[in-house]
């Protein structure tokens, strides 16, 4: 974990899914999410709360793909706009961890309009001049990266992560286009001008952290050099350039 | 026929009406309701996208910023229309256009009709969802009241790009929806025959989204759907859009930012 051990304080852990269309497809909605609690231990989706990484006191909102393919309904919604309004209220660095397929299919047009919320949301502390950090892992796809995942001042990936809105089987359905190799990994959006950085996870505590320092205002205290595939990202970057 | 099957047939039929290719487009609505329409095009970065039009028209006595998604009627004209279904320099024209309608002081309104974003290489290459994503905030922050209506398909993030507002009002035979029940079927249960069973499932009438609390309005169309009669549709629309941006423009800017976040605060509030 990024954070520093014990330092995570989580928030919400009460706020659980409801299903209130009494959405059915193969089964019920109400058993799916009965399921998930039963294998992740967790009410929702997200999970999330201020700790501290590095010495910054920051709220960190993390994705958890294993319920229901970290997808967003309204609770989802609900606890990542908590998230994102204590950041605001505590003047305090958002850093939100991505991993779902989109939009719940289940909770309908209340999980397409957690999208307004949460962006509505970090309009509001992008106006305060609070910094926001988005990691996407693998996957973050649809309606979370047409959101809030797309929405900050920094975009770290992992590598090789597929990031996008519509999915590559759709695409091909719609189109009967050729998808060029590497589609949508973050690899490719990286190519595309999307994301800032593609950082593997061992890597990753001193990124955030050299952000968290320079969005601080803290920069001279970052010891961090960039190393490995970081570097490499930033020398091929430079390479790029005429 | 089982209850839950002709529940189904019937949302279905609502889904088919949204689509009715004989169903007034937004440029219908917009040569009935507004006298100086202007197209403004391009998104100044890459392109014009046809499948999202818009610019200043005339609306009684002042200048309003349309922005609204286009589907074709011939052949030709939906292939340059991409069936409505609109790329990143759509909702880079439409963000473009928010912008201007801010600088102007002019109010917004937009008319949503699309199945979707458009899902193609290119458009995910170009970062459709960053574009939809930025048009969220973008529409959040507006400091001029938006009225959104829904004249045929409400599709998904595609819809939602040009759709945040202070008021969402519905043609009565509209649709809203997470997802099309195409999309929906094929993602549920693998099977895109069972879009009936998903449209049912996912409640996506104007009727639904009225009783969710998530659509103000619905605008009643003439006996047997819109395309019947566009000039009663657009006189129902018209007189609707007046309504809701008279009421609008009686509120302080800061006090229509605050209500316009709180409507979406608390959907699915606990």
């Amino acid at each position: 974990m990024l954070v520093e051990p014990g330092s995570f304080n989580e928030e919400d852990q009460a706020i659980t899914a409801k299903d209130v269309l009494g959405f059915k497809d193969s089964q019920p909605y109400t058993r799916r999410i009965e399921q998930s609690r039963a294998t992740t231990g967790a009410n929702e989706a997200v999970s999330w709360g201020e700790a501290t990484l590095a010495g910054h006191r920051i709220v960190i909102v993390c994705l958890d793909f294993a319920f229901m393919g970290g997808s967003m309904g309204a609770a989802t919604g609900e606890k990542i706009t908590n998230g994102i309004e204590r950041a605001l209220q505590g003047r305090v660095p958002l850093l939100i961890i991505s991993a779902s397929g989109g939009a719940r299919m289940q909770e309908g047009m209340l999980s397409l309009m957690q999208l307004a919320k949460t962006a509505a949301a970090l309009g509001r502390l992008g106006a305060a001049g609070i910094p926001y950090i988005s990691l996407l892992t693998d996957p973050t796809m649809g309606g979370v990266t047409a959101s809030f995942a797309s929405l900050a001042d920094v975009i770290v990936a992992e590598p090789g992560a597929m990031i996008g809105f519509a999915g590559a089987r759709v695409i091909q359905q719609a189109t009967y286009e050729t998808l060029p190799e590497g589609f949508q990994t973050a690899e490719f959006l990286w190519q595309h001008g999307m994301i800032d950085l593609v950082v593997p996870r061992p890597e990753l505590p001193a990124v955030i952290r050299q952000l968290l320092d320079l969005y601080t205002r803290d920069g001279f205290h970052s010891d961090f050099e960039l190393k490995g595939q970081a570097r490499a990202a930033a020398q091929a970057a430079a390479h790029i350039r005429p | 026929m089982t209850d839950n099957g002709s529940l189904a047939a019937a949302t279905w039929a609502q889904v088919e009406l949204a689509r009715h290719p004989d169903r007034p487009y937004a440029l219908d609505y917009i040569h009935a309701l507004f006298s100086n329409f202007f197209e403004l095009h391009g998104d100044r970065l890459y392109g014009d996208d046809h499948a999202i039009i818009g610019g200043p028209a005339a609306f009684d006595h002042r200048t309003v910023m349309v922005i609204a998604q286009q589907k074709g009627r011939t052949t030709a004209e939906r292939a340059m229309r991409n069936f409505g279904m609109a790329n990143p320099e759509g909702y880079r024209k439409a963000l473009r256009l928010i912008r201007q309608a801010e600088r102007f002081q002019f109010p917004i309104f937009a008319f949503v009709d699309t199945s979707g974003a458009f899902p193609g290489a290119g458009a995910e290459e170009r970062g459709i969802a960053w574009a939809i994503a930025e048009n969220l905030v973008a529409l959040a922050q507006a400091r001029v009241p938006i009225v959104t209506l829904v004249i045929g398909e409400g599709g998904s993030g595609g819809a939602l790009g040009i759709g945040v507002g202070d008021r969402l009002l519905m043609m009565e035979h509209s649709i809203y929806s997470v997802a099309m029940p195409e999309a929906c079927a094929s993602i549920l249960w693998r099977d895109i025959a069972r879009k009936v069973e998903a449209a049912e499932a996912l409640k996506l009438t104007a009727a639904d989204l009225k009783r969710m609390g998530l659509a103000d309005e619905i605008v009643p169309e003439p006996a047997g759907g819109a395309q019947t009669d566009y000039g009663v549709a657009a006189d129902a629309a018209g007189a609707a859009l007046r309504r809701h941006l008279g009421e609008l423009e009686g509120l302080d800017v800061d006090q229509l930012l605050e209500q316009r976040y709180q409507r979406y605060r608390r959907i699915g509030a606990s």
